[in-house]
Protein backbone atom coordinates (compact mmCIF):
# COMPACT_ATOMS: atom_id res chain seq x y z
CA UNK A 1 0.00 0.00 0.00
CA UNK A 2 2.83 2.14 0.82
CA UNK A 3 4.71 1.81 -2.65
CA UNK A 4 1.32 2.92 -4.66
CA UNK A 5 1.03 6.02 -2.53
CA UNK A 6 4.79 6.47 -3.12
CA UNK A 7 4.42 8.44 -6.32
CA UNK A 8 1.57 11.22 -5.35
CA UNK A 9 3.16 11.86 -2.29
CA UNK A 10 6.13 12.49 -4.31
CA UNK A 11 3.88 14.69 -6.99
CA UNK A 12 2.36 16.31 -4.25
CA UNK A 13 5.38 17.26 -2.94
CA UNK A 14 6.69 18.89 -4.95
CA UNK A 15 3.47 20.75 -6.46
CA UNK A 16 4.10 22.47 -2.65
CA UNK A 17 7.56 22.97 -3.21
CA UNK A 18 6.97 24.79 -6.12
CA UNK A 19 4.55 27.13 -4.74
CA UNK A 20 7.05 28.00 -2.35
CA UNK A 21 9.53 29.49 -4.16
CA UNK A 22 8.53 32.88 -5.06
CA UNK A 23 8.04 33.99 -1.55
CA UNK A 24 6.67 36.99 -2.45
CA UNK A 25 3.74 36.30 -5.03
CA UNK A 26 2.78 33.08 -2.73
CA UNK A 27 2.22 35.68 -0.16
CA UNK A 28 0.23 37.76 -1.62
CA UNK A 29 -1.91 34.78 -2.83
CA UNK A 30 -2.62 33.83 0.45
CA UNK A 31 -3.74 37.39 1.06
CA UNK A 32 -5.95 37.71 -1.76
CA UNK A 33 -7.62 34.32 -0.55
CA UNK A 34 -8.09 36.09 2.63
CA UNK A 35 -9.56 39.16 0.87
CA UNK A 36 -11.94 36.87 -0.55
CA UNK A 37 -12.91 35.17 2.80
CA UNK A 38 -13.29 38.46 4.22
CA UNK A 39 -15.70 40.36 1.34
CA UNK A 40 -17.69 37.00 1.79
CA UNK A 41 -18.07 37.32 5.91
CA UNK A 42 -18.75 41.36 4.88
CA UNK A 43 -22.27 40.19 3.36
CA UNK A 44 -23.17 38.77 5.83
CA UNK A 45 -22.32 41.20 8.36
CA UNK A 46 -23.82 43.82 6.39
CA UNK A 47 -27.20 42.30 6.42
CA UNK A 48 -27.07 42.08 9.78
CA UNK A 49 -25.90 45.62 10.21
CA UNK A 50 -29.98 45.96 8.73
CA UNK A 51 -32.22 43.31 10.26
CA UNK A 52 -31.33 41.38 13.90
CA UNK A 53 -32.63 38.13 12.44
CA UNK A 54 -32.24 36.42 8.71
CA UNK A 55 -34.05 33.32 8.03
CA UNK A 56 -34.66 32.54 11.58
CA UNK A 57 -30.88 32.55 12.81
CA UNK A 58 -29.42 35.80 14.46
CA UNK A 59 -25.91 37.09 14.01
CA UNK A 60 -24.55 34.62 15.98
CA UNK A 61 -26.14 31.18 14.72
CA UNK A 62 -25.57 33.16 10.60
CA UNK A 63 -21.65 32.83 11.90
CA UNK A 64 -21.78 29.42 12.40
CA UNK A 65 -23.54 28.63 9.11
CA UNK A 66 -20.97 30.66 7.17
CA UNK A 67 -17.98 29.20 9.21
CA UNK A 68 -18.86 25.20 8.61
CA UNK A 69 -20.17 25.90 4.90
CA UNK A 70 -16.63 28.18 3.70
CA UNK A 71 -14.70 25.61 5.83
CA UNK A 72 -15.96 22.73 3.55
CA UNK A 73 -15.73 24.38 0.50
CA UNK A 74 -12.11 25.66 0.86
CA UNK A 75 -11.07 22.49 2.07
CA UNK A 76 -12.69 20.79 -1.25
CA UNK A 77 -11.07 23.47 -2.78
CA UNK A 78 -7.98 22.66 -2.04
CA UNK A 79 -8.12 18.95 -2.43
CA UNK A 80 -9.96 19.21 -5.78
CA UNK A 81 -10.61 22.76 -6.86
CA UNK A 82 -8.11 22.68 -9.63
CA UNK A 83 -10.72 20.32 -11.46
CA UNK A 84 -11.93 23.76 -12.57
CA UNK A 85 -8.99 23.70 -14.51
CA UNK A 86 -10.03 20.17 -16.83
CA UNK A 87 -11.94 22.47 -19.57
CA UNK A 88 -8.35 24.28 -20.59
CA UNK A 89 -6.15 20.52 -20.33
CA UNK A 90 -9.26 19.38 -22.28
CA UNK A 91 -8.75 22.14 -25.18
CA UNK A 92 -4.97 22.10 -25.08
CA UNK A 93 -4.60 17.98 -25.27
CA UNK A 94 -2.85 17.77 -22.19
CA UNK A 95 -5.52 15.02 -20.77
CA UNK A 96 -3.95 12.60 -23.16
CA UNK A 97 -0.81 12.93 -21.87
CA UNK A 98 -2.01 12.19 -18.25
CA UNK A 99 -3.95 9.06 -19.94
CA UNK A 100 -0.16 7.61 -20.22
CA UNK A 101 1.22 7.67 -17.11
CA UNK A 102 0.11 4.41 -15.22
CA UNK A 103 -1.75 5.94 -12.67
CA UNK A 104 -5.67 6.55 -12.52
CA UNK A 105 -6.56 9.95 -14.43
CA UNK A 106 -8.56 11.09 -11.07
CA UNK A 107 -6.20 10.40 -8.55
CA UNK A 108 -3.61 12.16 -10.87
CA UNK A 109 -5.34 15.42 -11.53
CA UNK A 110 -6.52 15.90 -7.48
CA UNK A 111 -2.46 15.58 -7.11
CA UNK A 112 -1.63 17.10 -10.02
CA UNK A 113 -2.17 20.52 -8.00
CA UNK A 114 -2.84 21.39 -3.90
CA UNK A 115 -2.98 25.59 -3.98
CA UNK A 116 -1.68 25.93 -0.67
CA UNK A 117 -2.87 30.12 -1.17
CA UNK A 118 -6.51 28.67 -0.43
CA UNK A 119 -5.81 28.29 3.26
CA UNK A 120 -6.59 32.11 3.07
CA UNK A 121 -10.00 31.36 2.87
CA UNK A 122 -9.63 28.59 5.27
CA UNK A 123 -8.25 30.93 7.90
CA UNK A 124 -11.10 33.16 8.16
CA UNK A 125 -14.15 30.40 8.19
CA UNK A 126 -12.15 28.86 11.59
CA UNK A 127 -11.53 32.53 12.86
CA UNK A 128 -15.85 32.64 12.32
CA UNK A 129 -16.14 29.06 13.74
CA UNK A 130 -14.13 29.88 16.86
CA UNK A 131 -15.85 32.92 17.09
CA UNK A 132 -19.60 31.38 16.71
CA UNK A 133 -19.01 28.47 18.79
CA UNK A 134 -17.21 30.44 21.94
CA UNK A 135 -20.34 33.46 22.26
CA UNK A 136 -23.17 31.22 21.00
CA UNK A 137 -25.41 29.51 23.65
CA UNK A 138 -24.41 25.95 23.08
CA UNK A 139 -25.71 22.62 25.27
CA UNK A 140 -21.86 20.76 24.97
CA UNK A 141 -21.44 17.07 24.72
CA UNK A 142 -19.93 14.63 23.11
CA UNK A 143 -22.84 14.43 20.47
CA UNK A 144 -21.90 18.16 19.64
CA UNK A 145 -18.53 17.53 19.22
CA UNK A 146 -19.39 14.53 17.21
CA UNK A 147 -21.62 16.32 14.98
CA UNK A 148 -19.46 18.76 14.24
CA UNK A 149 -16.45 16.58 12.87
CA UNK A 150 -19.06 14.62 11.33
CA UNK A 151 -20.19 17.88 9.41
CA UNK A 152 -16.72 19.19 8.68
CA UNK A 153 -15.63 15.79 7.04
CA UNK A 154 -19.39 14.92 5.15
CA UNK A 155 -19.29 18.81 4.21
CA UNK A 156 -16.06 19.07 2.56
CA UNK A 157 -16.96 15.19 0.34
CA UNK A 158 -20.47 16.99 -0.52
CA UNK A 159 -17.96 19.81 -2.29
CA UNK A 160 -15.45 17.42 -3.72
CA UNK A 161 -18.46 15.33 -4.85
CA UNK A 162 -19.59 18.47 -6.79
CA UNK A 163 -16.80 19.39 -8.21
CA UNK A 164 -15.12 15.94 -9.27
CA UNK A 165 -19.13 15.98 -10.79
CA UNK A 166 -18.51 19.25 -13.02
CA UNK A 167 -15.12 17.78 -13.84
CA UNK A 168 -16.73 14.56 -15.16
CA UNK A 169 -19.22 17.16 -17.17
CA UNK A 170 -16.76 19.42 -18.91
CA UNK A 171 -15.59 16.07 -21.09
CA UNK A 172 -19.33 17.02 -22.41
CA UNK A 173 -19.54 20.74 -22.63
CA UNK A 174 -15.55 22.07 -22.94
CA UNK A 175 -16.86 25.73 -24.38
CA UNK A 176 -19.76 25.24 -21.85
CA UNK A 177 -17.66 24.90 -18.70
CA UNK A 178 -19.56 27.25 -16.47
CA UNK A 179 -22.82 25.35 -16.41
CA UNK A 180 -20.96 23.80 -13.46
CA UNK A 181 -20.46 27.08 -11.58
CA UNK A 182 -24.06 27.22 -11.43
CA UNK A 183 -23.93 23.78 -8.69
CA UNK A 184 -20.03 24.42 -7.66
CA UNK A 185 -19.93 27.92 -6.70
CA UNK A 186 -23.55 28.42 -6.51
CA UNK A 187 -24.05 25.62 -4.20
CA UNK A 188 -21.20 27.31 -1.87
CA UNK A 189 -23.40 30.50 -1.61
CA UNK A 190 -26.54 28.52 -1.07
CA UNK A 191 -25.06 26.67 1.48
CA UNK A 192 -24.06 30.05 3.54
CA UNK A 193 -27.37 31.12 3.57
CA UNK A 194 -30.03 30.00 6.26
CA UNK A 195 -32.15 27.71 4.50
CA UNK A 196 -35.48 29.49 5.16
CA UNK A 197 -35.12 32.39 2.89
CA UNK A 198 -35.50 30.03 -0.05
CA UNK A 199 -39.11 29.20 -0.99
CA UNK A 200 -39.89 25.44 -0.12
CA UNK A 201 -39.32 23.66 -3.70
CA UNK A 202 -36.14 25.64 -3.75
CA UNK A 203 -35.06 24.10 0.02
CA UNK A 204 -35.73 21.06 -1.35
CA UNK A 205 -33.89 21.22 -4.24
CA UNK A 206 -30.86 22.49 -2.09
CA UNK A 207 -31.42 19.38 0.24
CA UNK A 208 -32.44 15.99 -1.96
CA UNK A 209 -30.69 17.29 -5.43
CA UNK A 210 -27.60 19.35 -4.86
CA UNK A 211 -27.47 18.61 -1.21
CA UNK A 212 -25.47 21.62 0.06
CA UNK A 213 -28.13 21.87 2.86
CA UNK A 214 -26.68 19.65 5.03
CA UNK A 215 -22.88 21.31 4.80
CA UNK A 216 -23.97 24.00 7.53
CA UNK A 217 -27.56 24.93 7.80
CA UNK A 218 -28.65 21.72 9.40
CA UNK A 219 -25.84 20.79 11.46
CA UNK A 220 -26.33 24.42 12.67
CA UNK A 221 -30.17 24.19 13.69
CA UNK A 222 -29.31 20.88 15.51
CA UNK A 223 -26.51 22.04 17.43
CA UNK A 224 -27.97 25.20 18.63
CA UNK A 225 -31.31 23.56 19.27
CA UNK A 226 -32.82 25.71 17.02
CA UNK A 227 -36.76 25.28 16.96
CA UNK A 228 -39.11 25.40 14.79
CA UNK A 229 -38.42 24.39 11.09
CA UNK A 230 -40.52 21.96 9.80
CA UNK A 231 -38.23 21.07 6.97
CA UNK A 232 -35.24 20.93 9.22
CA UNK A 233 -36.07 18.06 11.83
CA UNK A 234 -32.79 17.70 14.27
CA UNK A 235 -32.30 14.01 12.94
CA UNK A 236 -31.49 15.44 9.65
CA UNK A 237 -28.35 16.86 10.70
CA UNK A 238 -26.87 13.24 10.91
CA UNK A 239 -27.79 12.79 7.71
CA UNK A 240 -25.08 14.58 6.16
CA UNK A 241 -22.28 11.51 6.04
CA UNK A 242 -25.50 9.87 3.67
CA UNK A 243 -25.83 12.90 1.66
CA UNK A 244 -22.04 12.78 1.18
CA UNK A 245 -22.11 9.46 -0.08
CA UNK A 246 -24.83 10.04 -2.37
CA UNK A 247 -23.07 13.05 -3.86
CA UNK A 248 -20.16 10.93 -4.14
CA UNK A 249 -22.31 8.15 -5.84
CA UNK A 250 -23.21 10.25 -8.68
CA UNK A 251 -20.00 12.28 -9.16
CA UNK A 252 -18.31 8.93 -9.64
CA UNK A 253 -21.27 8.16 -12.37
CA UNK A 254 -20.17 11.33 -14.23
CA UNK A 255 -16.78 11.49 -14.21
CA UNK A 256 -17.09 7.83 -15.46
CA UNK A 257 -19.44 8.76 -18.53
CA UNK A 258 -17.03 11.53 -19.25
CA UNK A 259 -13.86 9.58 -18.97
CA UNK A 260 -15.79 7.39 -21.13
CA UNK A 261 -17.11 10.07 -23.68
CA UNK A 262 -13.47 11.25 -23.36
CA UNK A 263 -11.67 10.17 -27.33
CA UNK A 264 -8.61 11.69 -27.24
CA UNK A 265 -7.00 15.44 -28.31
CA UNK A 266 -5.88 13.31 -31.70
CA UNK A 267 -2.73 14.89 -31.18
CA UNK B 1 -14.47 57.13 -35.62
CA UNK B 2 -15.13 54.48 -38.99
CA UNK B 3 -12.35 52.56 -37.18
CA UNK B 4 -13.47 52.78 -33.97
CA UNK B 5 -17.05 51.33 -35.36
CA UNK B 6 -15.32 48.61 -37.33
CA UNK B 7 -13.64 47.45 -33.65
CA UNK B 8 -16.51 47.57 -31.65
CA UNK B 9 -18.44 45.13 -34.56
CA UNK B 10 -16.05 43.10 -34.61
CA UNK B 11 -15.09 42.65 -30.53
CA UNK B 12 -19.03 41.74 -31.08
CA UNK B 13 -18.60 38.62 -33.93
CA UNK B 14 -15.84 37.67 -31.56
CA UNK B 15 -17.19 37.15 -28.66
CA UNK B 16 -20.98 35.75 -30.10
CA UNK B 17 -18.96 32.89 -31.46
CA UNK B 18 -19.24 30.95 -27.83
CA UNK B 19 -22.78 30.31 -28.01
CA UNK B 20 -22.33 27.56 -25.83
CA UNK B 21 -20.71 29.91 -23.33
CA UNK B 22 -23.27 32.48 -23.68
CA UNK B 23 -26.08 30.26 -22.41
CA UNK B 24 -23.42 28.67 -19.32
CA UNK B 25 -23.44 32.26 -18.32
CA UNK B 26 -26.51 32.99 -18.33
CA UNK B 27 -27.93 29.83 -16.80
CA UNK B 28 -24.98 30.49 -14.03
CA UNK B 29 -26.10 33.77 -13.19
CA UNK B 30 -29.71 32.71 -12.99
CA UNK B 31 -28.89 30.77 -10.25
CA UNK B 32 -26.97 33.78 -8.22
CA UNK B 33 -29.97 35.40 -8.96
CA UNK B 34 -32.34 33.66 -7.43
CA UNK B 35 -30.53 32.53 -4.44
CA UNK B 36 -29.58 36.32 -3.84
CA UNK B 37 -33.21 37.25 -4.60
CA UNK B 38 -34.38 35.25 -1.57
CA UNK B 39 -31.96 36.31 0.50
CA UNK B 40 -32.71 40.66 0.23
CA UNK B 41 -36.32 39.16 0.09
CA UNK B 42 -35.93 37.33 2.95
CA UNK B 43 -33.77 40.66 5.03
CA UNK B 44 -37.08 42.90 3.79
CA UNK B 45 -39.46 40.54 5.36
CA UNK B 46 -36.89 40.20 8.21
CA UNK B 47 -37.19 44.30 9.01
CA UNK B 48 -40.71 44.59 8.00
CA UNK B 49 -41.01 47.66 6.18
CA UNK B 50 -38.32 49.23 3.41
CA UNK B 51 -34.41 49.19 3.72
CA UNK B 52 -32.83 52.79 2.15
CA UNK B 53 -35.02 52.73 -0.09
CA UNK B 54 -35.62 49.31 -1.34
CA UNK B 55 -38.69 47.63 -1.43
CA UNK B 56 -39.63 44.19 -2.56
CA UNK B 57 -39.94 44.74 -6.11
CA UNK B 58 -36.93 47.10 -5.98
CA UNK B 59 -34.71 44.69 -4.72
CA UNK B 60 -36.08 42.25 -6.77
CA UNK B 61 -35.21 44.71 -9.86
CA UNK B 62 -31.84 45.62 -8.38
CA UNK B 63 -30.85 41.43 -7.80
CA UNK B 64 -31.79 40.69 -11.58
CA UNK B 65 -30.43 43.74 -12.85
CA UNK B 66 -26.94 43.27 -11.48
CA UNK B 67 -27.27 39.75 -12.85
CA UNK B 68 -27.97 40.81 -16.15
CA UNK B 69 -25.32 43.39 -16.40
CA UNK B 70 -22.51 40.96 -14.75
CA UNK B 71 -21.97 40.08 -18.41
CA UNK B 72 -21.88 43.26 -20.16
CA UNK B 73 -19.83 45.24 -17.43
CA UNK B 74 -16.34 43.42 -17.10
CA UNK B 75 -16.42 43.94 -13.66
CA UNK B 76 -13.70 41.16 -12.85
CA UNK B 77 -11.68 42.81 -15.23
CA UNK B 78 -9.28 41.26 -17.80
CA UNK B 79 -5.95 40.88 -18.42
CA UNK B 80 -5.37 40.47 -22.31
CA UNK B 81 -3.28 43.71 -22.01
CA UNK B 82 -1.51 42.44 -19.02
CA UNK B 83 -0.33 39.97 -21.15
CA UNK B 84 0.54 41.85 -24.06
CA UNK B 85 2.95 43.80 -21.91
CA UNK B 86 4.40 41.18 -20.13
CA UNK B 87 5.14 38.93 -23.71
CA UNK B 88 6.34 42.27 -25.59
CA UNK B 89 3.33 42.19 -28.16
CA UNK B 90 2.01 45.70 -26.38
CA UNK B 91 5.05 46.56 -29.01
CA UNK B 92 2.86 45.72 -31.79
CA UNK B 93 -0.35 47.72 -30.55
CA UNK B 94 1.91 51.13 -30.37
CA UNK B 95 2.58 50.54 -33.91
CA UNK B 96 -0.91 50.58 -35.10
CA UNK B 97 -2.37 53.65 -36.58
CA UNK B 98 -4.87 53.71 -33.56
CA UNK B 99 -5.04 54.38 -30.14
CA UNK B 100 -4.18 51.23 -27.82
CA UNK B 101 -6.66 52.32 -25.46
CA UNK B 102 -9.42 53.11 -27.90
CA UNK B 103 -8.95 49.89 -30.12
CA UNK B 104 -9.36 47.59 -26.66
CA UNK B 105 -12.46 50.30 -25.23
CA UNK B 106 -13.88 49.50 -28.59
CA UNK B 107 -13.64 45.98 -28.29
CA UNK B 108 -14.66 45.72 -24.96
CA UNK B 109 -17.62 47.67 -25.96
CA UNK B 110 -18.84 45.13 -28.87
CA UNK B 111 -18.13 42.01 -26.19
CA UNK B 112 -20.51 44.44 -24.06
CA UNK B 113 -23.31 44.65 -26.47
CA UNK B 114 -23.39 40.59 -27.33
CA UNK B 115 -23.46 39.98 -23.86
CA UNK B 116 -25.96 42.26 -23.09
CA UNK B 117 -28.06 40.53 -25.62
CA UNK B 118 -27.38 37.40 -25.56
CA UNK B 119 -26.80 36.91 -21.75
CA UNK B 120 -28.05 40.09 -20.00
CA UNK B 121 -32.12 39.81 -21.20
CA UNK B 122 -32.73 36.17 -21.22
CA UNK B 123 -31.46 35.92 -17.24
CA UNK B 124 -33.43 39.41 -16.72
CA UNK B 125 -37.11 37.38 -18.40
CA UNK B 126 -35.97 34.66 -16.07
CA UNK B 127 -36.29 36.92 -13.06
CA UNK B 128 -39.38 38.87 -14.60
CA UNK B 129 -40.93 34.96 -14.45
CA UNK B 130 -39.70 34.12 -11.02
CA UNK B 131 -39.97 37.14 -9.17
CA UNK B 132 -42.50 40.05 -8.97
CA UNK B 133 -40.40 42.67 -10.51
CA UNK B 134 -40.11 46.39 -10.35
CA UNK B 135 -39.29 47.71 -14.11
CA UNK B 136 -38.33 51.02 -14.81
CA UNK B 137 -40.48 53.25 -13.68
CA UNK B 138 -41.02 55.61 -17.44
CA UNK B 139 -39.21 56.00 -20.98
CA UNK B 140 -36.99 58.59 -18.70
CA UNK B 141 -35.66 55.85 -16.90
CA UNK B 142 -35.42 53.53 -19.47
CA UNK B 143 -33.43 56.23 -21.66
CA UNK B 144 -31.07 57.29 -18.66
CA UNK B 145 -30.90 53.98 -17.64
CA UNK B 146 -28.86 52.87 -20.93
CA UNK B 147 -26.67 55.66 -20.93
CA UNK B 148 -25.81 54.75 -17.44
CA UNK B 149 -25.11 51.45 -18.62
CA UNK B 150 -22.91 51.92 -21.46
CA UNK B 151 -20.87 54.67 -18.71
CA UNK B 152 -20.59 51.83 -16.62
CA UNK B 153 -18.77 49.51 -19.21
CA UNK B 154 -16.72 52.65 -19.99
CA UNK B 155 -15.30 52.81 -16.14
CA UNK B 156 -14.99 49.41 -15.89
CA UNK B 157 -12.83 49.16 -18.99
CA UNK B 158 -10.96 52.21 -18.08
CA UNK B 159 -10.16 51.33 -14.70
CA UNK B 160 -9.35 47.65 -15.59
CA UNK B 161 -7.17 48.88 -18.30
CA UNK B 162 -4.86 51.08 -15.19
CA UNK B 163 -4.23 47.75 -13.44
CA UNK B 164 -3.45 45.68 -16.74
CA UNK B 165 -0.86 48.37 -17.86
CA UNK B 166 0.88 48.17 -13.96
CA UNK B 167 2.59 45.20 -15.68
CA UNK B 168 5.32 47.32 -17.12
CA UNK B 169 6.36 48.27 -13.92
CA UNK B 170 5.65 44.95 -12.16
CA UNK B 171 6.30 41.55 -12.95
CA UNK B 172 3.25 39.71 -11.15
CA UNK B 173 0.05 42.01 -11.67
CA UNK B 174 -2.03 39.02 -10.44
CA UNK B 175 -2.42 40.18 -6.71
CA UNK B 176 -3.13 43.35 -7.38
CA UNK B 177 -5.74 42.35 -10.44
CA UNK B 178 -7.22 39.85 -7.02
CA UNK B 179 -7.49 43.14 -4.70
CA UNK B 180 -9.00 44.72 -7.51
CA UNK B 181 -11.72 42.34 -8.02
CA UNK B 182 -12.67 41.67 -4.50
CA UNK B 183 -12.80 45.57 -3.30
CA UNK B 184 -14.51 46.29 -6.67
CA UNK B 185 -17.18 43.41 -6.23
CA UNK B 186 -18.21 44.64 -2.62
CA UNK B 187 -17.98 48.35 -3.32
CA UNK B 188 -19.79 48.44 -6.86
CA UNK B 189 -23.15 46.82 -4.70
CA UNK B 190 -23.13 43.20 -6.68
CA UNK B 191 -23.49 41.31 -3.40
CA UNK B 192 -25.84 43.77 -1.80
CA UNK B 193 -26.37 47.50 -2.73
CA UNK B 194 -24.30 50.35 -1.02
CA UNK B 195 -27.03 52.67 0.73
CA UNK B 196 -27.85 49.41 3.21
CA UNK B 197 -23.46 49.50 4.16
CA UNK B 198 -23.11 51.14 7.31
CA UNK B 199 -22.42 54.54 7.25
CA UNK B 200 -17.83 54.26 7.01
CA UNK B 201 -18.13 51.66 4.34
CA UNK B 202 -20.44 53.43 2.06
CA UNK B 203 -18.10 56.66 2.30
CA UNK B 204 -15.89 54.86 1.36
CA UNK B 205 -17.32 53.89 -1.75
CA UNK B 206 -18.99 56.57 -2.20
CA UNK B 207 -15.26 58.10 -2.40
CA UNK B 208 -14.18 55.43 -5.22
CA UNK B 209 -15.19 54.35 -9.14
CA UNK B 210 -16.87 51.14 -7.81
CA UNK B 211 -20.39 52.40 -7.78
CA UNK B 212 -20.01 53.86 -11.30
CA UNK B 213 -19.57 50.12 -12.46
CA UNK B 214 -22.74 48.67 -11.10
CA UNK B 215 -25.02 50.63 -8.04
CA UNK B 216 -25.79 53.84 -10.47
CA UNK B 217 -27.11 52.06 -13.10
CA UNK B 218 -28.87 49.56 -11.03
CA UNK B 219 -30.62 52.25 -8.86
CA UNK B 220 -31.52 54.26 -12.16
CA UNK B 221 -33.20 50.94 -13.59
CA UNK B 222 -34.65 49.58 -10.32
CA UNK B 223 -36.47 52.67 -10.14
CA UNK B 224 -34.95 53.91 -6.71
CA UNK B 225 -33.19 56.70 -8.03
CA UNK B 226 -35.53 58.91 -10.05
CA UNK B 227 -36.09 62.56 -11.07
CA UNK B 228 -33.17 65.21 -10.56
CA UNK B 229 -31.18 62.43 -8.96
CA UNK B 230 -30.74 60.52 -11.88
CA UNK B 231 -28.72 63.62 -13.43
CA UNK B 232 -26.11 63.59 -10.09
CA UNK B 233 -25.78 59.50 -10.39
CA UNK B 234 -25.02 59.86 -14.25
CA UNK B 235 -22.96 62.76 -14.01
CA UNK B 236 -20.66 60.80 -11.12
CA UNK B 237 -20.32 58.36 -13.88
CA UNK B 238 -19.26 60.83 -16.50
CA UNK B 239 -16.62 62.41 -14.02
CA UNK B 240 -15.34 58.69 -13.31
CA UNK B 241 -15.15 57.54 -16.72
CA UNK B 242 -13.14 60.96 -17.67
CA UNK B 243 -10.73 60.63 -15.18
CA UNK B 244 -9.92 57.18 -15.41
CA UNK B 245 -9.44 56.82 -19.34
CA UNK B 246 -7.25 60.05 -19.23
CA UNK B 247 -5.09 58.20 -16.03
CA UNK B 248 -4.92 55.34 -18.53
CA UNK B 249 -3.59 57.69 -21.12
CA UNK B 250 -0.62 58.90 -19.03
CA UNK B 251 -0.30 55.29 -17.69
CA UNK B 252 0.34 54.08 -21.06
CA UNK B 253 2.52 57.16 -22.50
CA UNK B 254 4.41 56.77 -19.04
CA UNK B 255 4.68 52.66 -19.86
CA UNK B 256 5.85 53.13 -23.23
CA UNK B 257 8.87 55.37 -22.60
CA UNK B 258 9.52 52.77 -20.29
CA UNK B 259 9.29 49.84 -22.07
CA UNK B 260 12.22 47.88 -23.59
CA UNK B 261 11.15 44.98 -26.08
CA UNK B 262 14.17 42.22 -26.99
CA UNK B 263 14.31 40.90 -30.22
CA UNK B 264 13.74 41.82 -34.02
Amino acid sequence: MGDRLEPYRVLLASRMRAQMQYRASFVTDILGTVGVGLAEFAEVWVIFHNVNVLGGLDFTAALLVFALSNIAFSLADLFVGHLDRLPTYIRAGQVDSFYVRPLPLLAQLMTSDLSLRRVGRLSVALVALTVALTTADIAWSAAVVALLVVTIVSGTAIFSALFTAAGGLQFFLVDGAEFTNSFTYGGSYAAQQSQQVFPDPLRIFWTFVIPTAFVAYLPAVTILEIPGDRLAPWWLAWCTPLAAGLAWTIAGLCWRAGTRHYQGAGG
Amino acid sequence: MSTFWLLVRAGFRRHSTYRLALLAGMATNSVFGVIRASILLAALASAGTDIAGYDAPTAVAFVWWGQALLGTVNLWGFQEVNDRVRTGDIAVDFLRPVDPQLAYLAGDLGRAGINLLARGLPALAIGALLFHFAWPPGALSWASGLVSVLLAVVVAFAGSFVVNLLAFWLVEVRGIRMLYMIVGGLLSGLYLPVPWFPGWLQTIAQWSPFPSMLQNPLDILAGRVVGVDVISAVGVQVFWAVALLGLGQFVLSAGRRRLEVQGG
